[in-house]
């Protein structure tokens, strides 16, 4: 998975340890945990999207799927929220399998429509199905996660487990990206006939990339759902798909750097911004436009490509300096 | 050439984000005064699909801040409103509410503005033992009753029981209900029908509308072929003003109920000739200048109305009402009890007839909304304005 990830995610891995040693306040440990939730969906719309090619505008329904099983499970039939997980995971997994098996057929600006209207059904259904879901009006009194007798219901222990999983799924998809499967993906990327000629089971890679994605989903979906303890429909509507393409799109879509980094931005900086009052929205609009007109491959990509430029810059210039000296 | 525009427009972008972050640093700093403030946390859907509700709510809450500063604070102590935006969201609510209490340190906090957004809220101040005030309808908010919370807004199920009572006394009993698929209307829908049996009225058709629907004709067209003698239109959102217009479409000239999310005049305005005679109920804001001189409440209405219309230049609704309400008790309770939270928690909840804009309150430790259905008042629309409809 070469050296620089390597160090790169160990520095990652430090932060997230140091920092609620740091900064104690449940507010902004709750906005971290947040951080770490968005992430894990994020991962896998960027080995979707980034790596492979493919589009998906209805990932907010795989997080409403783990989310409403893992919550129904553990309310309405007093299963242990662990259950409610894996039940979550399968299902978003399995509903990834049944979409994904026809629609990924389709290509650019239909695979696009595909996934928007599968993420507009699942919404309604959420509004429907009032008699599982509660309706608009959603449900609450979900129960948090527990290891024996500890309960994860703090902000500091939740934002740890969290943060254990979303760790845990980013070394994967690394290890995932460095390897043959990896290169297959972006030779998908690249041209799919091309990949095909070369015998690479295109059809089959993009649909297990779409059940991976799916699956994060629904575990993303199971931890909000524990963490906030509260659920209804609005959360998973089609404009939070957008927001999370968002994400991924700042962070830079064709590196997996890009999707914690997109995800970090847009969580944390509303945040943030809240000081700002009523300009709150005019200044992160602003940051947003800011980013795709400057760096438009992304802040990860951008920021790197920048500083690379500068070093070779600084190279020619000592080159220039060495050969007026030489004369 | 090119990079010299490039360059231009990074100039400008930095200016921006400094502009930005200077007028934030001076909204941050503004306001320091001799004795410490008390701080009280709102939190209100000022933008998104809500923000009907949040922007009045907002304002109310800053005019009574600014009226509450210009006598002097409470014992001198200025009050210190921090306003979130929640956007109708609930992961902003909760991240909201803990910045609020974590980071602000609040006394109380008076919203969130909708009841999915209230409901997402509520673990977080129980647990921490903050005194929310509620402006969000939903009577789960309140029943079962919670130490720390509390709403303002009047009941749903008093809004079904006053359309129930009318009809009984004009001898309506089959009747179809059309409902909006937000938290608002499914409540509605939930009361309408837990409560008919009580009152012998049959629920002949049970139609329901997405809040973005343009059209409702084939909702309607069902109802239409149904033998219903009046049709309830529950929802709070602009789109229930299409309802009107389009049975005016169809000739369906069955009487049409609204619930009190009706009470803003844009949804009289929005749905035109169609909304004359439209029977709704709500609280006696809405038609405060045909109110008899004798109501207890017509005071202060006036006095709200007033001064609202004078700072604002836009029509009171009865949402923003519901946060003159919350913020008031929370200041009332204040100045009796000083910046303890506990105190002012049972100072609320012992709190007897408190003149709102929404009813006059009772508070016990059995009921945290306060309200009965006598707080509702039946209105209707004349001449493009609320007019109470006159018990006949």
């Amino acid at each position: 998975m070469g050296k620089k990830n390597l160090y790169a995610l160990a520095a990652l891995t430090g932060f997230i340890v140091v920092l609620p040693l740091v900064i104690g306040n449940p507010y902004y440990l709750g906005i971290f945990i947040f951080w770490g939730i968005y992430s894990l969906i994020t991962i896998g719309l960027s080995l979707l999207i980034g790596y492979t090619g493919q589009i998906s505008l209805g990932h907010a329904a795989f997080f409403g799927i783990g989310a409403y099983t893992s919550g129904i499970l553990s309310t309405r039939f007093g299963l242990s929220p662990w259950i409610g997980m894996i039940a979550a995971i399968f299902l978003a997994a399995g509903l990834a399998f049944v979409i994904g098996a026809p629609a990924l057929k389709l290509k650019g600006h239909y695979l696009a429509m595909a996934t928007l209207a599968f993420g507009e059904i699942i919404y309604i259904v959420f509004n429907q199905w009032i008699s599982l879901t509660g309706g608009p009006s959603g449900f609450g009194g979900i129960p948090a996660f527990s290891i024996g007798n500890f309960s994860l219901e703090s902000d500091f222990s939740y934002y740890y487990f969290v943060w254990g999983i979303v760790l845990f799924v980013f070394l994967a998809s690394i290890n995932l990206i460095h390897s043959r499967v990896g290169r297959a993906l972006r030779s998908i990327h690249g041209s799919e006939v091309a990949a095909r000629c070369m015998g690479v089971n295109t059809s089959g890679y993009k649909l297990k990339i779409f059940v991976f994605s799916g699956a994060l989903g629904g575990l993303a979906g199971s931890l909000y759902v524990h963490f906030v303890t509260f659920v209804s429909p609005g959360t998973f509507s089609v404009m939070f798909s957008i927001v999370l393409l968002t994400m991924v799109a700042v962070g830079g879509m064709t590196n997996i750097w890009g999707a914690i980094t997109g995800t970090a931005i847009l969580t944390i900086l509303p945040e943030y911004l809240r000081a700002f009052q009523d300009y709150d929205i005019l200044i992160y609009g602003a940051v947003l436009l800011g980013i795709m007109i400057f760096l438009p491959e992304g802040l990860v990509l951008g920021v790197f490509n920048i500083m690379r430029k500068k070093i070779i810059l600084r190279e020619v210039e000592e080159e220039k300096l060495k050969l007026k000296k030489s004369r | 050439m090119v990079g010299v525009r490039k360059n231009r427009l990074r100039v400008v972008g930095i200016f921006i984000f400094v502009m930005a972050f200077i007028l934030g640093q001076g909204v941050i700093f503004q306001g320091f005064a001799a004795k410490k403030p008390y701080k009280i946390g709102g939190i209100f859907a000022i933008t998104g699909g809500a923000s009907f509700l949040g922007e009045p709510e907002k304002n109310t809450a800053r005019m009574i801040e600014e009226m509450v500063n210009a006598r002097g604070g409470i014992y001198g102590h200025p009050l210190k409103l921090i306003i979130e935006d929640t956007a109708g969201d609930e992961t902003k609510a909760v991240n909201a509410v803990k910045k609020l209490i974590y980071r602000d340190h609040v006394l109380a906090i008076i919203g969130p503005s909708r009841s999915g957004t209230t409901m997402a809220v509520i673990p977080i101040v129980e647990k921490k033992g903050v005194l929310l005030v509620s402006c969000a309808a939903a009577e789960a908010i309140v029943s079962p009753v919670k130490k720390w919370v509390f709403k303002t807004p009047q009941k749903d199920s008093d809004a079904v029981r006053r359309i129930y009572e009318y009809m009984n006394k004009k001898g309506i009993s089959r009747i179809a209900i059309i409902t909006g698929t937000t938290g608002f209307g499914d409540q509605g829908r939930k009361k309408l029908k837990e409560l008919a049996p009580d009152y012998g009225i049959t629920i002949v058709a049970d139609e329901t509308y997405s809040p973005k629907d343009t059209d409702m004709t084939a909702q309607l067209t069902r109802i239409k072929a149904t033998d219903a003698q009046a049709v309830v239109n529950w929802s709070i959102v602009p789109a229930q003003s299409i309802v009107p217009k389009n049975m005016r479409q169809l000739k369906m000239n069955i009487p049409l109920f609204q619930s009190h999310g009706f009470g803003n005049i844009k949804y009289v305005e929005l749905a035109g000739e169609a909304a004359e005679g439209i029977i709704f109920p709500a609280g006696r804001l809405l038609a405060v200048d045909t109110l008899p001189d004798t109501n207890p409440q017509k005071d202060v209405l006036s006095f709200y109305k007033e001064e609202y219309e004078k700072r604002f230049k836009e029509s009171v609704s009865t949402f923003g009402g519901h946060a003159w309400d919350a913020l008031w008790l929370v200041v009332n309770a204040l100045e009796e009890t000083g910046p303890r939270p506990e105190a002012m928690r049972e100072n609320i909840e012992y709190t007897k007839e408190f003149v709102g804009t929404g009813g006059i309150f009772n508070f016990s430790p059995e009921d945290h909304s306060g309200l009965t259905k006598e707080a509702f008042e039946m209105l209707t629309v004349k001449g493009g304005k609320f007019v109470v409809l006159g018990e006949d």
